[in-house]
């Protein structure tokens, strides 16, 4: 058996570093698109209107039960034939992170406003506010102080997930990992460094965000 | 002033108000006891209209509470809340908890609803709290906060929902005494639960058992001879201590 | 769109059998590292909250470990990595001898990160529980292993049925990573009739609707199980 060469890393520097840079990217994307529309789910969610309350509430019962490797399979096949040409790899992946991560952002939002007590909105009424200021004033406030360690813990959740998208050879650090193993025949070192790089930054991630959790509740 | 005639409420299938009616003037200081499930809050949260009802009426200042048309944020503008668990914005200091309203309803300037919300917290004993927040708070001072929150509206009556269950027994008296302040100005008031106010302040009792209102009199005739057998029972346990 | 449909593709072999097999793939896959996953799991769980400090921190690493690291990762490390640096002989069993290496692989790897979070569900279950009724256990005179074998292990584990039921729907999708060493299981056949029919929306779908139903399936079964539970369990 072939000695460790450990070398290789260093050789495959820029590669790598390419591949982490579309993790990143896939990260941001899929975080700021998934909370935006997660915000928009729950917002229809929460609609007395059963046309706009169901269909959300379906789309995110479906997003939530179905494989990720799926839902990327789907959207590589869907997207250019929707568009109607063919389209790169990293469209369909984005799009279907986002429709996929929203999902989930929806549930947690609607959670941070679920867990505000029920007496503050009868509080709130009771001044003669209307429902919308008490959302506005009163309810978002507090749920969105209830649910920043959630969104941001939801990060690193998305970070891991990015590493799917191996299944559709899109180059991320996970797949250009491989690329290399397979390459150069070294998985042994090359496996290691992924597992070692995102243990690294997710376990760095969760204890940074466990510290800011625990400072805040002097 | 609160009118409410034949009210009728069911969680399901489960009646929780059955056919309460009764009549408070202005001016006038009731309290409504009875025991636990008794339907005491749920009657209370239906005149401003946080509960809704099944068959009945309730007026306030002549406004019906059930009818569709009728404004209900408005109505509730007029009058004022007290809860048993004080629910105080946790994010919002003394002062600003009772000058939410005022900006946001009552359409007042900043400067006017800080001023007039001062006067008031002043008024309940806090003035050193005003920009305190309700976890720096203790119970008692968060329902007195809560009380000034209520009264910054210029209610027309004021209801108040075991305003002293959640408290520790030392600072009930605090807010029974600004309870007592409200009733000698002259303020409409509905209490539920509270036996000892009922002795030294209020008008009238109401004693209510499984959602219905058995007895409906004044307070000496309450205490010294109930109609009822279950108001005798009631009376007995709880005045024993 | 330019798009011929034909849902009759489904039906017609060999592409029925394709979706048939891949659904027994992704249901042996799951199952196996369920069992896995609860096995670690209730071992790990347990260990966190014993009182030897050295068991403890390894079991805290355990979930530390398993959770920041990504389940393909891990897969990739049972796969290509493990074998590589086991004793010779082992490696070799592993790699010609071993039945159904892919599939092993998988249900180890998706079954062992299973058990990090499984693990700590079961922390918590017993650590809510254990605040009420440890000290009520302690004050009959119970010692320390009894109260936690006959009160708090029964009561905390009854107690997460529900929460474990999530996460055995986390693995059951998490199977379908088992795709990228080759397991054909049901993502990976729609796609293998998606490449050779072009009827990708139809075979996309039904795999899709046989993930809800079968999920629906699963939570009911564990709804039942919790409420056949529930009674012995304190609400918290």
């Amino acid at each position: 058996m072939d000695p460790f060469d450990w070398g290789v890393i260093a050789r495959s520097m820029d590669f790598l570093a390419a591949g982490m840079a579309l993790s990143a990217l896939l990260v941001v994307v899929a975080t700021l698109g998934g909370v935006v529309g997660g915000a928009g789910l729950a917002a229809l969610r929460r609609s007395p209107r059963r046309f706009l309350s169901a269909p959300a509430a379906g789309y995110v019962g479906v997003m939530r039960s179905v494989p990720l490797v799926l839902v990327l399979f789907w959207f590589y096949f869907l997207v250019p034939l929707a568009i109607g040409r063919p389209i790169g790899a990293l469209t369909s992946a984005l799009v279907a992170f986002v429709l996929f991560e929203a999902a989930f952002y929806c549930e947690i939002i609607r959670a941070g406003i679920a867990n505000v007590r029920r007496g503050q909105s009868q509080a709130a009424a009771a001044t003669g506010l209307r429902p919308w200021q008490a959302l506005r004033l009163v309810i978002l406030p507090q749920a969105l102080r209830a649910m920043v360690p959630v969104l941001l813990n939801q990060i690193i959740i998305v970070f891991q997930d990015t590493s799917l998208v191996y299944v559709v050879a899109l180059r991320d650090f996970m797949t250009s990992a491989s690329v290399i193993a397979s390459r150069d025949g070294r998985p042994i070192e090359m496996y290691t460094l992924v597992a070692v790089v995102y243990f690294a930054i997710c376990f760095v991630g969760s204890y940074a965000l466990q510290r800011r959790r625990k400072l805040n509740y002097r | 002033m609160i009118l409410l005639e034949d009210v009728h409420k069911s969680y399901g299938r489960t009646p929780v108000l059955r056919g309460c009616s009764t009549n408070i003037d202005a001016g006038e200081v009731v309290v409504v006891c009875g025991p636990s499930g008794s339907g005491k809050s749920t009657l209370i949260k239906c005149i401003n209209g946080l509960e809704p009802f099944d068959r009945g009426r309730i007026f306030v200042g002549g406004t019906s509470v059930g009818d569709r048309a009728t404004d209900l944020p408005a109505l509730r503008a007029r009058v004022g809340m007290v809860f048993q668990h004080f629910e105080l914005y946790p994010h919002m200091t003394a002062l600003e908890n009772v000058s939410l309203a005022q900006i946001h309803v009552r359409r007042r300037r900043r400067a006017e609803a800080d001023r007039r919300s001062e006067e008031l917290l002043v008024r309940v004993g806090l003035a050193d709290k005003l920009r305190s927040r309700p976890a720096e708070l203790s119970g008692g001072q968060q329902q007195r906060v809560s009380i000034a929150r209520a009264l910054a509206m210029d209610p027309e009556a004021m209801l108040f929902d075991e305003p002293t269950s959640a408290l520790d027994p030392e600072m009930v008296t605090e807010v029974l005494e600004v309870m007592q302040a409200l009733a000698q100005d002259g303020m409409t008031m509905m209490v539920t639960h509270e036996m000892g106010f009922a002795q030294r302040v209020a008008d009238r009792v109401l004693f209510m058992d499984h959602g219905e209102i058995l007895e409906d009199t004044d307070k000496a005739h309450f205490f010294a001879a109930p109609v009822t057998e279950r108001a005798r029972q009631f009376l007995s346990k709880v005045l024993r201590h | 769109m330019n798009y011929q449909w034909d849902w009759g593709v489904l039906l017609r072999e060999p592409y029925a059998g394709w979706l048939i097999s891949g659904i027994g793939w992704t249901l042996l896959v799951s199952a196996g590292s369920w069992v896995v996953a609860l096995a670690a799991g209730l071992l790990i769980g347990v260990a966190r909250g014993l009182p030897n400090r050295l068991i403890r921190l390894a079991a805290r690493c355990y979930v530390e470990l398993f959770r920041n690291v990504p389940p393909l990762a891990q897969l990739f490390l049972w796969y290509f990595v493990f074998p590589e640096i086991v004793p010779k002989a082992v490696g070799l069993w592993i790699k010609r001898d071993m039945p159904e290496p892919e599939l092993v692989t998988a249900v180890v790897a998706i079954g062992l990160f299973g058990g990090a979070r499984v693990a700590e569900q079961v922390r918590a279950g017993i650590d809510a529980v254990g605040r009420h009724l440890l000290p009520a256990a302690l004050a009959t005179g119970l010692r320390p292993v009894q109260a936690y074998r006959l009160v708090l292990l029964p009561v905390g584990l009854r107690a997460i049925v529900g929460p474990l039921t999530s996460e055995f729907l986390v693995i059951f999708k998490m199977s379908s990573i088992s795709l990228t060493i080759g397991v054909m299981d049901l993502t990976a056949e729609s796609r293998h009739i998606e490449n050779y029919t072009f009827h990708g929306f139809e075979a996309f779908a039904v795999a899709t609707a046989v993930y809800l139903v079968l999920g629906l399936l699963i939570s009911a079964a564990m709804s039942a199980l919790d409420r056949r539970l529930r009674p012995a369990a304190i609400p918290t």
